[in-house]
């Protein structure tokens, strides 16, 4: 077998697993909460349409975005109930991702629940009263039993939904089968994607099945029939679990990485270092730039690497450029007095933004700093990964150099490469530890005026873990040992289209290039 | 002397601008059966709805072998009525021996008795035992009216409201049925008031028949007293039967 479907095939049990638990819960807890609701909605004329209206409302908010929501509302909350009740919960991981499935899934309960007890004859709902049943009774035994092909009808719906919307849990730090789909998308591994969706679109149609029997079994009264369905997911979910058993148990390090292939790399590195000196460790990828020092200050994961730059404009909010080593020393004391963040020291080489445009173009168009790009900037289109034009650093070099554009686009880094190789844009925002920018051809133009802050890869250690004599002793000899050009291969050999490494694969080689292992 | 079984008091019950019932008092003794009869609209399934409390009047009182309906909790009053739909309103989703004694299962009889009290109620409105098994969907409109009687008498109660029970059966059950059921009525002492539009069947089955027009009730006495009556709208009610009556015998007497 292709040795990426073998990997595929090896994470699939844990993959899997977190997933069936989190759409089965989520499934669960939904419709615990959208029964009620239909109800209360069929008997009082009042409350329908705010109910009604409130679970569209939230099916129109994009799935991405309601789970990305709950972690700062978490976080909150967590603190609040840290200071009232004396502890604190998880912010990242399967909570956030549990809540917005839940209410993701409760629009098609709640609606064919109201419209399905609302359709039952007016006649028969008088006969139950008229033969002595109390308002319980008359619901259990008659309205529910007669809605409930209708209500079947609606679960299935949300199941579908639910099992679909779970891929996108693994930014929040939730492993699902979107782990596939998330790492593939970022290192261009198109197999690993497309296995991700099939893992994922069998789980939904399997289950889709199993809960139309149900569904046709309480339309025809035929009890052996929905007895089987019923019996077809319980066993599924169970056998879907085991895994979890093994896999389950909590891990003694949680190492973050946010989502691109350098972080990947240097994440395995980390991990690999933790397990030689005996500790456990265990991922978090596909974090949210956002989300991952967030998660590190309140402990959700142990260690993670970031970038001087994005700490000092993201973090301390800071706009001014003091220099490389000021930055440095500006945030190991100020993360240390305000969150209790061990800035363990730099890894020897800067991921820094950079703008990149061919080789070939450039030159013919005379342009090699930023200077130069912005005399010519009215006839160009400009390329930016997802958040760039968002960031303080395309702030900082639009005032330093005043550009003016003819276009911007955003992309997904892999797409943005592509884009400039192909002519599409002219220039693009990229890192200067990127492999692709020596593979495509493509240099980075000089910051004459300095406005692009320094962006030095440091190792950042949670406020729990910061006398952790073991962990401390794993990753010191990480400290200012890897070269901007090793680093640079290791992503490319990850990035690259033909011959591709996995991560793990990748940090293996690069701990023996640099003699680390 | 003893409470009447069932006692109105002057009801009233208006809907939007329309008065639906109007200053109605009515008493029914134990063993009386009583037949409503009236035009279309004039508030026979009303004034019966009032009597078990699935309509509450805006005024006025019902009581129960004494006992007030407002005060009582619906469903326990509700168990001691048995009540025939007009629309007869079989529950889909259960066979038609459970259909029979679902009142029997909220009272909490144990499964033999009910299946006992299912097989004599079927015997009774003269269906087949293996019918119990069916869904009400498998059943003639006939056939789902005689089960609706079935399940108004499962729980034995003293008092049975009856609103068009008969309409769609052919006249020779309908005639059948009439006979066995004023036997039982007789037999166990029942009061029952009966809707129907048909004034035959009124004469024939009742002690006393309550005419109601516009939510009134213009005219109450044995069917020998209604005949006697002066009043124009129910001389008009009782003219049909009479017509027909006549043009039967000329026909029949023809023949012979
Ligand atoms: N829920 C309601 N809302 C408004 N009007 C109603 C309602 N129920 C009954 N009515 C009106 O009250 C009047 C009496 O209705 P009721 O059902 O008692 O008539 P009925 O004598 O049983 O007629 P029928 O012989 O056709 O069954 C009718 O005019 C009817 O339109
Ligand atoms: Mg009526």
């Amino acid at each position: 077998m292709n040795p990426q479907v073998e990997a595929a095939f090896a994470r699939l049990p844990e993959y899997f697993a977190w997933h069936v638990l989190l759409s089965a819960s989520a499934l669960g807890l939904g419709l615990l909460i959208s029964l009620p609701l239909a109800v209360a909605a069929s008997r009082n004329r009042h409350i329908r349409w705010p109910v009604l209206a409130g679970a569209s409302l939230i099916q129109t908010i994009p799935s991405l975005a309601l789970l990305a929501l709950f972690f700062p509302l978490l976080l909150v909350i967590s603190a609040a109930s840290e200071d009232l009740l004396g502890y604190g919960f998880s912010a990242l991981g399967f909570l956030p991702a549990l809540l917005a499935l839940t209410l993701y899934s409760m629009l098609p309960i709640v609606r064919n629940g109201t419209t399905g007890i609302l359709s039952v004859d007016p006649a028969i709902i008088q006969a139950a009263e008229g033969v002595g049943m109390t308002p319980r009774q008359r619901l259990l035994q008659v309205e529910l039993p007669l809605a409930a092909p209708v209500i079947m009808a609606g679960v299935r719906t949300a199941a579908v939904w639910t099992i679909g919307a779970a891929t996108l849990s693994t930014p929040v730090g939730q492993t699902s089968l979107g782990n596939y789909i998330f790492s593939g998308l970022q290192t261009e591994n198109w197999v690993l994607v497309l296995f991700g969706c099939a893992a994922s679109a069998l789980l939904a149609m399997v289950t889709d099945q199993l809960l139309g029997l149900i569904e046709a079994g309480a339309a025809r009264r035929d009890l052996k029939r929905a007895a089987l369905g019923a019996a077809g997911i319980l066993i599924g979910v169970i056998v879907a679990l085991t895994p979890l058993i093994s896999f389950g148990k909590p891990a003694s390090y949680t190492v973050g990485a946010k989502n691109f292939s350098e972080q990947y790399i240097l994440a395995e590195m980390i991990a690999e270092r933790i397990e030689d000196l005996g500790g456990e460790a265990r991922m978090k990828e596909d974090l949210g730039s956002a989300i991952a020092y967030r998660a590190l200050a309140s402990g959700e994961i142990d260690v993670y690497v970031d970038y001087s730059g994005t700490l000092w404009a993201n973090v301390l909010n800071r706009e001014d450029n003091p220099g490389r080593q000021e930055v440095l020393e500006a945030l190991t004391k100020e993360l240390a007095e305000r969150d209790g963040v061990l800035v363990l020291g730099s890894l020897g080489f800067e991921n820094a933004y950079a703008l990149a445009m061919r080789q070939d173009r450039a030159t013919a168009l005379g342009i090699e700093s930023l200077d130069d790009l912005a005399r010519r900037s009215a006839s160009l289109t400009m390329g930016g990964d997802l958040e760039f034009f968002a960031r303080p650093e395309w702030t900082a070099i639009n005032e330093a150099y005043g550009f003016n554009f003819r276009a911007r686009r955003s992309y997904q880094p892999t797409f943005m490469f592509r884009a400039v190789t192909s002519g599409d844009v002219d220039v693009i925002s990229a890192f200067s530890s990127d492999g692709r920018i020596a593979a495509d051809d493509l240099v980075t133009l000089t910051d004459p005026r300095q406005a692009l802050p320094p962006y030095d890869a440091v190792v950042l250690i949670a406020p729990g873990r910061v006398n952790d004599a073991r962990l401390l002793a794993a990753l010191r000899p990480l400290i200012g040992a890897i070269p901007v050009e090793a680093m640079r291969d290791a992503n490319y050999s990850v990035d690259r289209d033909a011959d591709k490494r996995r991560p793990v694969e990748a940090a293996r080689a690069l701990s023996q290039q640099l003699g680390l292992d | 002397m003893a409470d009447p079984r069932i006692a109105l008091a002057r009801v009233t019950k208006t809907y939007g601008a329309h008065q639906a019932l109007a200053d109605v008092s009515l008493e029914i003794a134990a063993g009386e059966f009583v037949a409503l009869v009236g035009a279309s609209g004039s508030g026979k399934t009303t004034l019966l709805k009032t009597i078990n409390g699935l309509i509450v009047p805006d005024s006025g009182e019902v009581r129960i072998e004494g006992e007030a309906v407002a005060a009582l909790a619906p469903h326990l009053l509700r168990r001691r009525i048995g009540y025939v739909f007009q629309e007869v309103g079989l529950f889909p989703h259960l066979t038609v021996a459970e259909n029979i004694t679902i009142t029997p299962k909220l009272l909490g009889w144990d499964k033999p008795r009910r299946a006992a009290r299912a097989a004599e109620l079927l015997e009774l409105v003269a269906l087949p035992q293996e019918m119990g098994l069916r869904f009400p969907a498998a059943l003639s409109g006939g056939q789902q009216q005689r089960i609706g009687v079935a399940r108004a008498l499962a729980a034995e109660p003293h008092i049975v409201l009856m609103d068009e029970p008969f309409g769609a059966l052919d006249p020779l059950t309908r005639d059948g049925l009439g006979d066995d059921y004023r036997a039982l009525h007789e037999r166990l002492n029942l009061s029952t008031v009966m809707v129907t539009h048909d004034m035959t069947e009124a004469l024939l089955l009742a002690d006393r028949i309550v005419v109601v027009a516009d939510g009134r009730l213009i005219a109450d006495g044995t069917p020998q007293a209604l005949a006697a009556s002066t009043d124009p709208e129910v001389a008009a009610l009782l003219a049909a039967p009479r017509r027909q009556a006549e043009r039967l015998r000329a026909r029949l007497g023809e023949i012979a």
